[in-house]
């Protein structure tokens, strides 16, 4: 018996792949399992090599792993790409069709399944992937009924007729193979699950499911890539909270229209990648000056320009953090787990509104997409926080006065109310203003004014601005990074703790404004520091640098290739390093 | 009810004197109460430009963005917050060069906004450059051996991009225009009020009395149908674009508020924020 096993299927983009995977994973959710999903794609619709990987296991997990258990292949470029993967002794799943082949020095045994061929048997080639899926199932020895109810929720749109295709076509594939193998295979047993309830889901739907709890009602987006699902898992949802989602023409348009919309008091988000966030940075300064709340999700991918669209990359951290022109109070926040996804958001949109600033929560694409396990949300931790918004109705102005919007009072932050309110008319203007919102160019004035609003966010930290594992009182190792690395690093310690070497690990979630003195302590602590992040200059690394110092004992692991670093692959270089 | 003196605050505009822009701002506040709205029942947003300062102006809730971006602030607003009564506003620079991809989108949108564009031909707060509605052969800082690129016509833009309210008017017309305004505040969509508001400071071709000589009033033509389409695209270029009065006007197309699926007949702004515990279970359950 075993407690885990990596499973992933290939094929070419349009092929089916996403599907197979999807049911593939639901099922193995309903039985209880804690899985992690890495999906490789590229930025075509149809064609391309296209696969996802799954891990499977009885304990939490929060990484991918370095090797493979199972490869389930459309194509023979599918094994050729991925067969290097597979450990001694794994399994290829593929099309007896194309007469598939191990390629040379890869120790896994063949099961030429004639998919397509039973596909077409029973009536359309389109359920290969079944038949593919019903196959890998079946070798695990895993429950029928299980899967076949994901299958039916899957086509259940479709009528019984198709949905009883489907399922036959499991059977068959399941069949063939388990003659061929002579029943289930004993190595690939899995340990049964603790068969609790688990949620399944990608960080774009913990993101949008964070927006809905956290009381936002509006979105105004603009297509791309990794960060379309949030979009699309809203247009779905806030209908029926009585909101919506408005495409926009353009990323400046999704960002304005937001700003708008929560000036009138409706708590509105825009999402997009790395190209949207640039177009996005004057209005994030006209939030930041008009002390308008705004939350943005910048899904991180590979850049600059169009760069590695489909790619997993960490390099926005200096553009979110400088990017806007002049100077303004903001909050740049990275969850990284698909929990924090969730909680984050309702933290977002409440900080937004307390201090009103612009937040932006940056993912990065392996968190944005990757499909995985999440500990049960609570409902109890959904708190509506928003400051200092007026809702009750205001005595008259003395003498036509304005409401003073922008009152200096002892936090920096000014009492608010919304459009409508009567007795609360006053101006706002990106150009520097008074205490009522009037153009002012008085010197005095924009000192004043700027202290304000720059002196609003001194010492704000989200919870748990960093997150540290810190079981050595004086490491070999500081490990630092931020985003969907951390459970990676996890696995890399576990083997450089095996080996003796111990290690910390911290992930920094506020990236701005820096919380240094609670990593401080934890830099001096450790012998050596090392910064991994995907990126090609090292900018979180930097921040820790120009934020507190040690720059004796900081090093950089970076990794720009467009994949997500590996457990192999950091405790190889942490080995080095020391 | 409020009059139009109540629309008025006592911010002084810096407007040059004789600039086409302080009757736009006197046509606002007359058509605000002659619809009988309250002050805090408005919210005028603009744009940056001389025009763009009209939001500060006006004793109303207002927004002074950035440029060109007026109209995706004021749909913003609009979504939130359907009660109330939006006005966006700004110059030609702002609504036809840099916002133009919005008003594109803004009139295909339809979202319940009156748009009031102060069309001077000219970029005023940057001291004279061109703009996509200088004619041919203007000369300008920017243009020392005359504009070489063609007028916009953004009337004709409008009724292709599906508009379903066109006008034109002349800030020296303030009945005209106080007409006009009503009649946007009034519709249910969005209306694009176009009117020509002369900057005496750096276009000395586009004057006042050059207006009054060029221009083509629709009461001239007492058969005039509003509601056709072809009609208006015809008057537009047989007028050269310099027709004033109330061009195009659907009644029939649904605003984008109405016809946006479960989106909520009161104001956004004043729902509770809370989900209830069961709409919650109900979402995770997706997920399982
Ligand atoms: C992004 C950006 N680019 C340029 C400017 C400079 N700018 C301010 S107003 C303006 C044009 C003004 O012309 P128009 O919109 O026609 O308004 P007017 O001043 O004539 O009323 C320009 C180019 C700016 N404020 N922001
Ligand atoms: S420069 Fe022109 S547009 Fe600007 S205020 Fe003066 S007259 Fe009006």
């Amino acid at each position: 018996m075993i407690s885990q096993l990596s499973w992933k299927i290939g094929g070419q983009q349009g092929e089916g792949v996403e599907s197979t995977d999807r049911i593939f994973s639901t099922a193995l959710n309903r039985l209880g399992y804690y899985l992690y999903g890495y999906r490789h794609f590229s930025s075509r619709i149809k064609g391309g090599h296209t696969n996802n990987k799954i891990r499977i296991s009885t304990k939490p997990i929060r990484a991918i792993s370095d090797d493979l258990d199972i490869l389930v292949a459309f194509d023979q470029e599918s094994i050729d790409l991925n067969a290097g993967e597979l450990r001694p002794g794994g399994i290829v799943v593929a099309d007896a069709k194309f007469s598939p082949t191990i390629p040379e020095g890869v120790q896994a045994r063949l099961f030429a399944v004639p998919i397509t061929a039973i596909a077409e048997e029973l009536g359309t080639s389109l359920m290969k992937n079944m038949v593919a899926s019903g196959a890998s199932w079946g070798l695990l020895g895993l429950p029928m009924e299980v899967f076949n109810k994901a299958v039916e929720e899957e086509f259940g749109r479709k009528g019984p007729a198709i949905v009883e295709k489907n399922v036959e076509a499991v059977r068959r594939g399941a069949e063939f193979v388990l003659e061929q193998a002579g029943g289930p295979l004993d190595e690939f047993k899995l340990e049964d699950a603790d068969g609790k309830q688990k949620l399944f889901m990608i960080g774009n739907e913990a993101l949008a499911l964070g927006s809905v709890a956290a009381g936002c009602r509006l979105m105004s987006a603009y297509p791309i890539t990794p960060a379309s699902e949030i979009m699309e898992y809203l247009i779905k949802k806030l209908p029926k909270f009585g909101g919506t989602v408005v495409q926009t023409e353009d990323e400046i348009a999704a960002v304005t229209m937001a700003i708008g919309a929560n000036y009138a008091g409706v708590r509105t988000m825009t999402a997009s990648a790395g190209p949207g966030l640039a177009l996005m940075m004057e209005a994030i300064g006209l939030s930041g000056m008009t002390e308008t709340p705004l939350v943005i999700v910048d899904t991180q991918r590979g850049g600059p320009s169009t760069g590695l669209p489909t790619k997993q990359e960490q390099s926005d951290i200096n553009a979110l953090i400088y990017g806007t022109h002049g100077e303004i109070p903001k909050l740049v926040v990275a969850p990284s787990t698909i929990e924090e996804c969730f909680y984050d958001m309702i933290e977002s949109f409440n900080i937004a509104e307390k201090y009103q600033i612009p937040v932006i929560i940056a993912t990065d694409l392996q968190l944005s997409l990757g499909k995985q396990t999440s500990e049960a949300l609570d409902y109890d931790k959904i708190v509506i926080e928003r400051g200092k918004l007026i809702t009750e109705e205001l005595p008259p102005n003395e003498d036509n006065r304005l409401f003073k919007r922008y009152e200096l009072t002892d936090d920096g932050i000014s009492p608010r109310v919304l459009p409508g309110a009567k007795h609360g008319i006053h101006h706002v203007t990106g150009v520097e203003h008074d205490q009522e919102g009037r153009p002012s160019e008085n010197a005095l004035n924009r000192e004043k004014m700027m202290d304000k609003r720059l002196g609003k966010i001194r010492d704000l930290r989200v919870t748990n601005a960093i997150k540290a594992i810190a079981p050595n009182e004086n490491p070999d190792l500081l490990i630092i990074a931020m985003g969907s690395t951390g459970g990676t690093i996890e696995e890399a310690r576990e083997r450089l703790t095996a080996e003796g070497i111990s290690t910390n690990h911290v992930m920094v979630r506020q990236m701005f404004p820096f919380p240094s003195e609670m990593l401080e302590p934890h830099l001096a602590a450790a012998k050596q520091i090392v910064v991994l992040e995907n990126n090609a200059t090292g900018q979180l690394a930097n921040l820790i640098k120009q934020n507190i110092g040690y720059h004796d004992k900081i090093r950089n692991l970076l990794k720009y290739d467009g994949t997500p670093f590996l457990p192999s692959e950091i405790h190889k270089a942490c080995k080095e390093l020391i | 009810m409020a009059t139009f003196k109540e629309f008025r605050n006592n911010v002084k505009p810096n407007w040059c004197p004789g600039c086409g822009d302080f009757s736009v701002q006197a046509a606002i506040q007359r058509a605000a109460a002659n619809v009988g709205l309250e002050p805090e029942q408005l919210a005028v947003i603009s744009g940056i430009g001389c025009s763009g300062r009209i939001s500060g102006y006006i004793n109303a809730y207002g927004l002074h963005g950035i440029h060109g971006r007026s109209l995706p602030i004021a749909q913003g607003v609009k979504l939130a917050n359907r009660e109330l009564t939006v006005i966006a506003s700004g110059g030609d620079g702002d609504g036809f060069a840099i916002g133009m991809g919005h008003t594109v989108h803004a009139i295909r949108r339809n979202l319940d906004v009156t748009y009031i564009v102060m069309d001077n031909q000219i970029y005023g707060l940057t001291k004279g450059q061109t703009s996509p509605r200088s004619a041919e052969g203007f000369k300008t800082k920017s243009t020392p051996e005359g504009s070489i690129e063609s007028t916009l016509s953004p009337l004709e833009i409008a009724l292709s991009a599906g508009a379903t309210f066109v006008a034109q008017s002349f800030s020296s017309d303030l009945k005209q225009l106080t007409a006009l305004i009503e009649a946007g505040l009034n519709h249910k969509g969005f209306s694009l009020i176009n009117v020509f508001s002369p900057c005496v400071t750096f276009n000395k071709v586009n004057t006042y009395d050059w207006f009054k000589e060029n221009i083509v009033n629709l009461e001239q033509f007492p058969d005039y149908d509003p509601s056709n389409r072809i009609a208006a695209m015809t008057k537009i270029m047989e007028t050269n674009g310099m027709v004033t009065g109330l061009i195009y006007q659907n009644k029939e197309r649904k605003s984008y508020e109405d016809l946006a699926v479960g989106f909520k007949q009161e104001a956004l702004s004043k729902q509770d924020l809370k989900l209830s515990r069961q709409d919650f279970d109900k979402l995770l359950t997706e997920f399982k």
